[in-house]
């Protein structure tokens, strides 16, 4: 395994160069190229994941080699508990996004070599544990979104695509920034990560709190935390199908990925006095603020793309309680939702791809005409609610209890819109698949083998992380006591008033 | 060491063989009928002057012809980068129509004469030898502007530039005066001593002469308010000119400025870091000066829809990026500053070769002709043209990414928190325009009445080159950033 991580992310570079040098007439090829390059990835992370030493905090499969030694630029790879858990969300969900995908027949060639870039792009961030090499990552990835949302999108793809690249730039930008302020302030002048945390007391008060902001706006741009997420639903909208199941499923951890990696681990001072304002209380925000959104939606999928918002809303409030359930239990949400949202958005895809519109008041009674599709969405449904025996059920339990002991009141806001959750879903439910039958829809072809391929892995992981987490729990939990432990023994929050 | 004339020519050979290159241009002029062959004749020369300087070390500093220029590293860099600047605008130049129909042999011995004065401007230890290659450039630079005889817009776009050139080579010769009249001498060394060992200094004074000299270099880099011409000029020239004066003369303008105003006027301390004279605070100046030229040149780059009108308000923005690197007042910042101006010279002669590229074929420059190029037979110039753009936008895996980086990380180490947010900022708004022609290219399918692109193997053989190294040195920038580095020594003799 000494040079698993890079494999897993450049496997997907590589079958981007066999995309790309493939002729134009045997371009049909290219998915089965894509499916390939992400198996490979899948099956390499997979094998990442039995063999991963859960006891430890230290970092495994270390990779590491100077790149440019005048700067200390190393290219810098390994992962921990909290990585490990995203590398393996990342191949799944982009091996069954590119399955999602075979219903795409314009300019293939380009959309898999894309795809496929992202998907390298992605795997890198959570690998990465150079700052410079991570942020590389961070905003190669930000290209090829542009175009496979600008070019296969909907009606609105070009706006919803810059709007897209436009805010993920201001964020990466500050990023940047803050990037540099610690490697020059710092103890030592260097990029590693690992080196910038062990040496996170060496920043003074004011300077913790500055860089920490930069770095919160720029994470909370790609979370989306409450006020940036403006671009989320219109990109979620427009976006292709596989597209969306990335967006929601992979791309969005990347923002508290950030947060745990960066502003957790390399300014534990700062965290732990603003946490309580920008994780919790903008979390809190999110998870009411996007289900009420949710809830006057007229399109699935911006429905969706809302519940999104209100879901990622949990795993800021479980980050911000520092207590072993809440930190656990959000680190578990961001796989959890990568899930269940991803099998949402298949389903969305599902219905559009026959009948190419999405309003929800459009559809009815289509349970009766496609039953499989309707139970797969009633399942999906359920996972979003976090009923138990599914896996968003622990996750969100985990945090509830975690933030209870830090921030009971938000906490209460937290646990209340559980009911605006299934309000919004069972209601959603009612419209589209139960009551009368919309003749429009006679003749309707229930799921196909390909769609129920890309949705059965996920609601079998559903229900597994369901009845057992320990599953993805104990990978977490060695790494994030520890990290909660680095913060919480610096001084503490500015304001105890809401404790 | 100061050497005489004779002495001097040794460390001269470059300026020579491109003397004697330009005049064998004009004698074979004459006596050859067919004039194609004078496009290789020049690519032969400047690719000899390029290869000269590559073999020429830099192990010992000196004043050349008593003290008129200077030979050290720093004149090394800005000698590679304006012959390859020159090279590149030949090499564009044999490829494109516009060129084609003009007298080759006045074209490229002119163009061979700027290259000259462009390395001198670069190498200036006096201010009569900077004002004069200067002036050198500007005249040469207006005759080829104009070369379009036939095109009102060439012809406009030169008279403006002449007129805005007079006006700013006014100023600062009347500025220059000034400095003669405070230090008593022309010699960069022993201005640098009146200003630094003078017990009271007349700072308004001072003050004042550094503005109005600043007035004619500002306008050789284009930053405001000197950049007024740029727009017009940069759309009215044929585009190989163009990128000529984005490129080249935009690289001795920094180096002149930089010359003048770190070892002419500041002084070197043992710590390394920069000291300005006492109560000349320039570099506030400059600050000035740079957050506005970048600011407005990516405001005013927004509205464009022709793409060399365009291109010109982003090398305007782009001078203010690489002015960041100046007000820093630090090695860091030089670096940094001739770090990005190499990446710079890739990255905006790359987009002005594929706006020759597509304007060969379908005669057009505006963002319109653009439209669906990757899906009317244009996918390898638009996939071209969006690296470019790209990294002109500062997005990794370009060097425009490694240039705007140690520029930042020039800016956050030297404390200057303020100018590096508004940098960042200004990326932000520069990625709307950049993104709007890659945007044109890919995003929206033509309409049939744009034209066919017809590729050229010449065109895109440097396409390929520039687009090569644009991606494999924003993964690698090492061997740059050493060159860079080794030629950051300024020679600063007894006086």
């Amino acid at each position: 395994m000494d040079h698993a991580l890079t494999l897993i992310t450049f496997v997907p570079v590589a079958g981007m160069v066999v995309c790309l040098a493939m002729p134009a007439a045997m371009q049909n090829a290219c998915k089965w190229i894509a499916a390939a390059a992400t198996a490979v990835q899948l099956a390499i992370a997979i094998g990442l994941y039995t063999s991963f030493d859960t006891t430890t905090t230290a970092i495994q499969f270390a990779e590491k080699y100077q790149w440019i030694p005048a700067y200390h630029i190393t290219y810098f790879m390994g992962v921990d508990g909290i990585s490990i858990s995203m590398v393996l969300l990342t191949a799944l969900i982009c091996f069954i996004s590119v399955f999602a995908s075979f219903s795409i027949t314009r300019a293939e060639k380009a959309y898999y070599a894309l795809l496929l870039m992202l998907d390298a792009g992605m795997m890198g961030v959570f690998v990465s544990l150079d700052f410079f090499l991570f942020y590389i990552f961070w905003e190669v990835m930000l290209l090829p979104m542009y175009f496979l949302i600008g070019i296969w999108g909907g009606p609105r793809r070009e706006y919803a695509a810059i709007k897209f690249f436009l805010y993920t730039l201001f964020g990466s930008v500050l990023i940047l920034l803050a990037m540099l302020g610690l490697y020059y302030y710092g103890a030592q002048s260097t990029f590693d990560m690992t080196v910038l945390a062990s040496n996170a007391s060496h920043y003074s008060t004011t300077f913790q709190r500055i860089v920490w902001i930069a770095l919160f706006i720029g994470f909370a741009i790609k979370i989306p935390a409450f006020p940036f997420h403006t671009w989320l639903p219109d990109a979620h909208v427009e976006a292709p199908t596989a597209i969306s199941v990335i967006l929601a499923g992979v791309l969005l951890k990347m923002g508290t990925y950030g947060i745990l990696r960066v502003n957790f681990a390399m300014l534990p001072e700062a965290t732990h006095q603003l946490a309580w304002l920008f994780l919790g209380v903008i979390g809190t925000i999110n998870i009411v603020y996007g289900a009420l959104c949710a809830m006057a939606q007229t399109d699935f999928k911006k429905l969706i793309a809302y519940s999104s918002i209100s879901h990622m809303g949990y795993v800021m409030l479980g980050v911000a309680s520092f207590t072993a359930a809440g930190i656990n239990g959000a680190v578990l949400q961001m796989f959890n939702h990568g899930t269940v949202t991803a099998m949402l958005f298949i389903l969305v895809g599902v219905i559009y791809d026959r009948a190419h519109h999405r309003e929800i008041a459009g559809f009815g009674g289509l349970a009766q005409q496609m039953p499989l599709y309707a139970g797969m969405t009633g399942f999906a449904f359920f996972a979003g609610m976090a009923l138990p025996g599914m896996s968003a059920f622990i996750s969100e339990v985990l945090v509830l209890i975690g933030a209870w002991q830090t921030y009971p009141l938000m906490t209460v806001f937290g646990a209340a819109t559980a009911i605006l959750t299934a309000g919004y879903l069972l209601w959603t439910y009612q419209r589209i698949y139960l009551g009368p039958f919309n003749e429009k829809y006679a003749g309707y072809l229930d799921l196909s083998f390909r769609e129920s391929f890309t949705l059965v892995p996920l609601a079998a992981i559903v229900l597994i992380l369901g009845v057992y987490p320990q599953a993805i729990l104990g990978l977490l939990n060695t790494s994030l006591v520890h990290l909660n432990q680095v913060v919480l023994s610096t001084p503490g929050p500015a304001v105890a008033l809401l404790h | 060491m100061d050497l005489g004339n004779f002495a001097s020519l040794a460390h001269f050979l470059p300026e020579l063989l491109l003397t004697g290159g330009l005049l064998l241009l004009v004698i074979v002029d004459l006596l050859v009928t067919n004039k194609t062959h004078l496009g290789d004749l020049a690519l032969i020369i400047t690719a000899g002057a390029l290869l000269l300087i590559a073999l020429t070390p830099v192990t010992a500093s000196a004043w050349l012809f008593h003290r008129m220029l200077v030979f050290d590293g720093f004149a090394m860099f800005f000698r590679a980068l304006i012959a390859l600047a020159a090279l590149v605008a030949v090499w564009m130049s044999m490829g494109s129509e516009e060129v084609r129909g003009c007298d080759q042999g006045e074209y490229y011995a002119i163009l061979l004469a700027s290259t000259v004065a462009m390395f001198l401007m670069a190498e200036s230890a006096n201010l009569l030898m900077a004002y004069l290659s200067l002036e050198f450039v500007s005249l040469t630079s207006y005759i080829l502007t104009g070369f379009l005889r036939h095109n009102r817009r060439s012809l406009e776009a030169a008279l403006k530039y002449l007129i805005y050139g007079g006006v700013a080579s006014g100023t600062m010769i009347y500025g220059m005066s000034w400095i003669f009249g405070i230090s008593g001498s022309l010699d960069f060394a022993v201005i640098n001593k009146a200003l630094t060992t003078h017990g009271a200094l007349p700072v308004l004074t001072v003050f004042i002469s550094l503005v109005l000299i600043l007035a004619g270099m500002g306008y050789k880099v284009a930053s405001v308010p000197f950049h007024m011409w740029a727009p017009d000029v940069y759309t009215g020239a044929p585009i190989p000119i163009t990128t000529f004066l984005a490129i080249g003369s935009k690289a001795a303008g920094f180096a002149l400025l930089t010359r003048f105003f770190f070892p002419a006027i500041s002084s070197l301390t043992a710590s390394g870091s920069w000291q300005v004279p006492k109560g000349v605070d320039w570099p506030q100046l400059l600050l000035v000066i740079c957050v506005i030229t970048m600011t407005l040149g990516n405001l005013a780059a927004l509205q464009q829809t022709n793409m060399k009108r365009l291109l010109a308000y982003s090398s305007i923005a782009q001078a203010g990026y690489a002015l960041m690197g100046f007000v820093v007042l630090s090695n860091d910042g030089i670096r940094a500053m001739m770090f990005y101006l190499f990446a710079y010279y890739l990255m905006d002669a790359g987009a002005f070769l594929v706006v020759m590229i597509v304007a060969n074929s379908t005669g057009r420059e505006d963002i319109d002709a653009y439209r669906g190029l990757a899906w009317r037979g244009g996918v390898v110039p638009a996939i071209a043209l969006s690296i470019f753009l790209l990294s002109l936008t500062g997005i990794p895996l370009t060097i425009g990414f490694i240039g705007k980086f140690y520029l930042f990380a020039a800016v956050i180490h030297g404390g200057f928190y303020v100018l590096a947010i508004v940098g960042v900022m200004n990326s932000v708004v520069s990625l709307y325009y950049y993104m709007r022609p890659i945007k044109t290219m890919f995003l929206d399918l033509p309409n049939g009445d744009e034209g066919k692109i017809a590729g050229d193997t010449w065109n895109y053989g440097l396409m390929g080159v520039l687009a090569g190294a644009t991606i494999a040195l924003g993964i690698y920038w090492t061997p740059i950033i050493t060159f860079a580095n080794r030629s950051l020594n300024f020679f600063v003799g007894p006086v």
